[in-house]
């Protein structure tokens, strides 16, 4: 228990002292959000576009983090060869990976203590909500995303990662249903769209919190999906050093 | 280790290698780049499994009981190891806690001078600093064995001296001490015994008297158009010239051959500067193995 605390505090203080993550977990989506609930321009299909930008912006949040500022930071840890150091400690790989998955968890946490009262500020006002389900979901999610983002560190090279990571972030952003709804892609982005855990979290956010989800049993699947094969595929691909 | 052998594919990078590191002894590796040392050093840590060979650290399997060795092992690696943005400090705590041997991470961070870059963060550091910090992680684990792969590599003149001293007092303390190193010098000014690789194979292996037992020389610099047949004729022995104005005669210093020589080099006119009689410095050593190799194979050459 005190190698996971260790870790878990080195994690935690990685995460603190890299200010430009921060920009990315906590800065665009809090912005985004004020921004577009704010300027009517987006065609959300709802009364009032909180209630469509709020689910979104929080499945953006957990793609922040679990993919991109998880992805990007061991990747560089496995340039710099900390993961390698670390193979020759007591810690081993599985309290390793657990430290790293509730170091996400800590930041998701924050993100929400953030990003909902925000929402409520901006007169988000969801006329039902399923936190426990959305919560569910969002653990899905992290474990579809953290999937993908440990994928691409355990084979690229920091930079490249670095790259690849934010490049993929804002392809997701753009098509995956979080600020940009479905019905206004082209059908045959939208069905691409609709098979990226992006999308999926979105949907399945926007239908336990506020019930307006576009095909919420199918986005459950989809999302469930990806967080079988990714976990899977990080496990086989990943190179330590 | 008994008849290590490491493989990358089809390439042999080290080749039924033998030889062991005693407690309370720094053992230097010593070889060219690519000789195989960091290779033969993955094995003995569990990074790497060998292709073929028994392999025992502290009486354990590095492949199989690597998470129990690892408790009892420092370890430096070549370069990196330390979160870039971690603090100097928090990154000693952090492996403080990691092997949980009560190690105090305050006095550590003391032992390695970084005292006053306690808050600096890895990657504000210096590439001496950095090496002091890793060395400062590897004795988190109050080791009873270390690796420590080329730990003065870019470390200035002072930060040399402080790191040979805390790794004199490790083995002082009775852990086993092996030094990855490609520089003769720091082998001669810290190892015990010198285990010498290239390309993938032991040369020697030995303390440092018994690598030079027997090769007693006179070294000495004097004018470049000295004639050695007919200083080899004025001394009886075989006298040769290494260099523009080098020479090297192969026998003991003995006080009157030392005579002979000083006396028949001022009547020839020539000066006499840098004098060096004795056993052969570790280079030296190296070279004549690796020169010999080199015969043997018939390749001529330097490794």
């Amino acid at each position: 228990m005190t190698r996971f605390r260790a870790q878990l505090i080195a994690e935690l203080q990685v995460v603190r002292r890299n200010g430009e993550q921060l920009l990315l977990t906590l800065g665009i989506p809090v912005l985004l959000l004020t921004f577009f609930s704010l300027v009517d321009v987006l065609p959300t299909g709802t009364k009032d576009p909180i209630d469509f930008l709020a689910p979104g912006v929080l499945a953006l949040a957990v793609m922040s983090t679990s993919m991109v500022s998880l992805g990007i930071g061991t990747g560089f840890e496995r340039t710099y060869h900390v993961l390698k150091r670390l193979g020759a400690t007591p810690l081993g790989r599985p309290l390793l990976i657990a430290a790293k998955i509730t170091a996400v968890a800590v930041v998701e946490l924050v993100q929400f203590a953030v990003l909902v009262p925000v929402a409520y500020a901006l007169g988000w006002a969801p006329q039902s909500t399923n936190w426990a389900l959305a919560i569910a979901a969002v653990l899905v999610g992290t474990i579809a995303f953290a999937g993908i983002g440990l994928t691409m560190a355990g084979r690229l090279r920091g930079e490249i990662n670095l790259a690849a990571l934010n490049g993929l972030y804002l392809v997701l952003l753009l098509l995956g249903g979080m600020v940009i709804p479905f019905a206004k892609l082209p059908g045959a982005v939208r069905a691409v769209a609709h098979a990226l855990p992006s999308g999926a979290l979105a949907d399945v956010l926007r239908e336990t919190l506020g019930g307006h989800g576009n095909q919420p049993g199918t986005s459950w699947i989809v999302l469930a999906a990806w967080a079988a094969v990714t976990p899977l595929l990080a496990a086989r691909l990943f190179r330590w050093d | 280790m008994n008849g290590l052998t490491v493989r990358y594919g089809d390439l042999v990078a080290v080749n039924e290698v033998s030889f062991s590191a005693a407690a309370g002894e720094i053992t230097a590796v010593l070889g060219p780049n690519g000789a195989g040392k960091t290779s033969t050093i993955e094995v003995c840590e569990g990074y790497r499994r060998a292709a073929s060979g028994e392999v025992r650290v502290l009486g354990l399997d590095p492949a199989r009981d690597q998470r129990r060795l690892s408790e009892r092992m420092g370890v430096m690696l070549q370069a990196g190891g330390v979160y870039p943005g971690a603090r100097v400090a928090d990154s000693v705590r952090h492996y403080c806690a990691l092997y949980g041997k009560g190690a105090d991470a305050d006095a550590l961070v003391q032992q390695v001078g970084l005292a006053d870059r306690a808050k600096a963060t890895w990657r504000r550091l210096s590439g001496g600093e950095q090496q002091r910090l890793s060395l400062a992680l590897a004795l988190a684990s109050r080791p009873e064995v270390a690796f420590l792969d080329e730990p003065t590599s870019g470390v200035d003149v002072n930060g040399r001296d402080t790191i040979r001293g805390i790794i004199r007092d490790l083995a002082a303390a009775g852990c086993a001490v092996i030094l990855a190193t490609h520089e003769l010098d720091e082998a001669e000014r810290l190892a015990d015994r010198v285990v010498i690789f290239d390309r993938g194979q032991i040369i020697a292996d030995g303390t440092l008297a018994e690598l030079r037992r027997g090769h007693d020389e006179i070294r000495f610099r004097s004018s470049p158009t000295l004639d050695v047949h007919a200083l080899a004729a004025a001394i009886d022995l075989i006298a040769s010239q290494v260099g523009a104005d080098e020479y090297v005669i192969d026998a003991p210093p003995h006080p009157r051959l030392m005579a002979t020589l000083a006396s028949w080099l001022a009547d020839q006119g020539h000066p006499l500067t840098d004098l060096r009689a004795g056993s052969q410095r570790l280079e030296d050593v190296f070279r004549r193995l690796t020169a010999d190799k080199d015969d043997k194979h018939g390749q001529g050459g330097a490794a």
